[in-house]
């Protein structure tokens, strides 16, 4: 890892100062960003600390939505989201203990991998992403892998989840990074159902509309039975091809409808 | 360079570090206690665990400055006063919970960390935490067995 220096600002206000700088980056739990660092696949020159502050930490329901500031660990979520239990289900799910004691929330939405959890869900459930500059809905964040609407130096203060009246996720876990395969996030909302999936598609995390449509008719396994996921498009490589991956997509979508309904 | 101090097993530790030292670095190399293991150095196997206020990380993936302050235990802490094995280290003795040893540090540290939340898991909830720790001796048997039979001698 190049050596770079390392701030610990006291408040948001102050990280955002901080973060002024050419070349300095927010660096939450630090569970992506530090191993791709000692790979030398990223080198800021300044490293500005978020875990631990205070205003970024806590998990709140209010009027049927769930939010959950930025630098909330996953942990915390997998404890106190018990407002909305597929949320704390997966939150519960990623990485190993350890990794959850430090990863958080807004550093998984920040950098979206394509086979993160957290994308799915925030998607799904159509959630907002609030940032130090403005409100982003789900629909509008994610733009791709490792892309989104974040501009430079802005920091996500919370993300605020709409409660589903059923929900469920289902992970099929590639076995030695315990990312996401394929992952597939089920929220049924009065208003219709919306069907994420991660860990497939090679632009990252995006809604299975098809699923969408069937399942909003009949909340049942049944209605996506017989529905095919294009592989056009999925992830292919040593874990497996595009058309095992879109193959994964209906069969984690059943899934999480049968948990869930 | 910049100056950082902790509590390391009880006992305040100070040393110079980079922005880039890792807390597993200042561990081993600035204060000696190479009880911590770095294994792949990308946060994978878990032989480099401690606990951090509390609860369990892995410390080659934490830098030292993060740790600036805080309460952090190691596998020499896990030792009784006397220098004596303690519960869960003799357990893992007692029901050959290793080998080489390599991964054994991390194991206990996570061991530790479940059975502070968990004071009887079962066999499947055990195998489940220990996911973020590899052992590549064991078949991971008789470390369920360690850790069960530490659990009992806990709750007395």
């Amino acid at each position: 890892m190049y050596d770079f220096e390392f701030v610990k600002p006291a408040s948001v206000a102050d990280a955002l100062a901080a973060l002024s700088d050419e070349d300095a980056k927010p660096l939450s739990g630090g569970q992506t960003l530090l191993p791709t660092m000692k790979q030398r696949l990223a080198m800021p020159t300044k490293l500005v600390s978020l875990a631990g502050m205070a205003e970024l930490i806590g998990v709140s329901a209010e009027g049927g939505v769930l939010t959950v500031k930025g630098a909330t660990p996953h942990a915390k979520v997998a404890a106190e989201a018990t407002a909305y239990p597929a949320l704390a289900a997966l939150a519960s799910h990623i990485g190993d203990p350890a990794v959850r004691n430090r990863g958080t929330i807004g550093g998984s939405l920040a950098n979206n991998d394509p086979s993160a959890c957290y994308p799915a869900a925030a998607l799904a459930s159509g959630a907002t992403i609030v940032t130090t500059a403005r409100e982003i809905p789900a629909d509008e964040y994610f733009q791709g892998m490792f892309t989104t609407a974040l501009e430079e130096h802005e920091i996500i203060t919370a993300v605020k989840f709409p409660i589903p009246e059923a929900a469920n996720y289902q992970k099929f876990v590639q076995p030695a990074s315990r990312f996401a395969l394929v992952g597939v996030f089920v929220a049924k909302f009065a208003t219709g159902v919306r069907v994420a999936v991660t860990g497939a598609s090679e632009e990252g995390v995006f809604r299975w509309t098809e699923a969408e449509e069937a399942l909003s008719s009949s909340f049942t396994p049944d209605a996506v039975a017989s529905l095919k996921a294009p592989a056009e498009g999925m992830i292919g490589d040593i874990h497996g091809t595009p058309e095992y991956r879109a193959h994964l997509i209906g069969v984690m979508t059943k899934r999480a409808v049968a948990a869930a309904a | 360079m910049t100056s950082v101090t902790m509590t390391v097993n009880g006992k305040k530790m100070s040393g110079e570090v980079e922005g880039r030292t890792l807390l597993v670095q200042f561990l081993r190399e600035a204060q000696g206690l190479t009880g911590t293991h770095v294994g792949c150095d990308t946060s994978q196997c878990g032989a480099c665990v401690v606990h951090v206020d509390g609860v369990a990380v892995k410390s080659c993936t934490m830098l030292a400055q993060e740790a600036a302050g805080a309460e952090v235990t190691t596998i020499e802490g896990m030792a009784n006063p006397d220098g004596s094995l303690g519960v869960i280290q003799q357990a893992f003795q007692d029901h050959h919970g290793l080998q080489c040893g390599f991964c054994t540090p991390g194991m206990v540290m996570s061991a530790a960390d479940l059975l502070k939340t968990n004071a009887d898991p079962s066999e499947t909830e055990i195998r489940e935490y220990l996911e973020g720790n590899i052992c590549r001796c064991t078949g991971y048997h008789n470390i369920v067995k360690s850790i069960q039979a530490a659990a009992a001698t806990l709750r007395g």
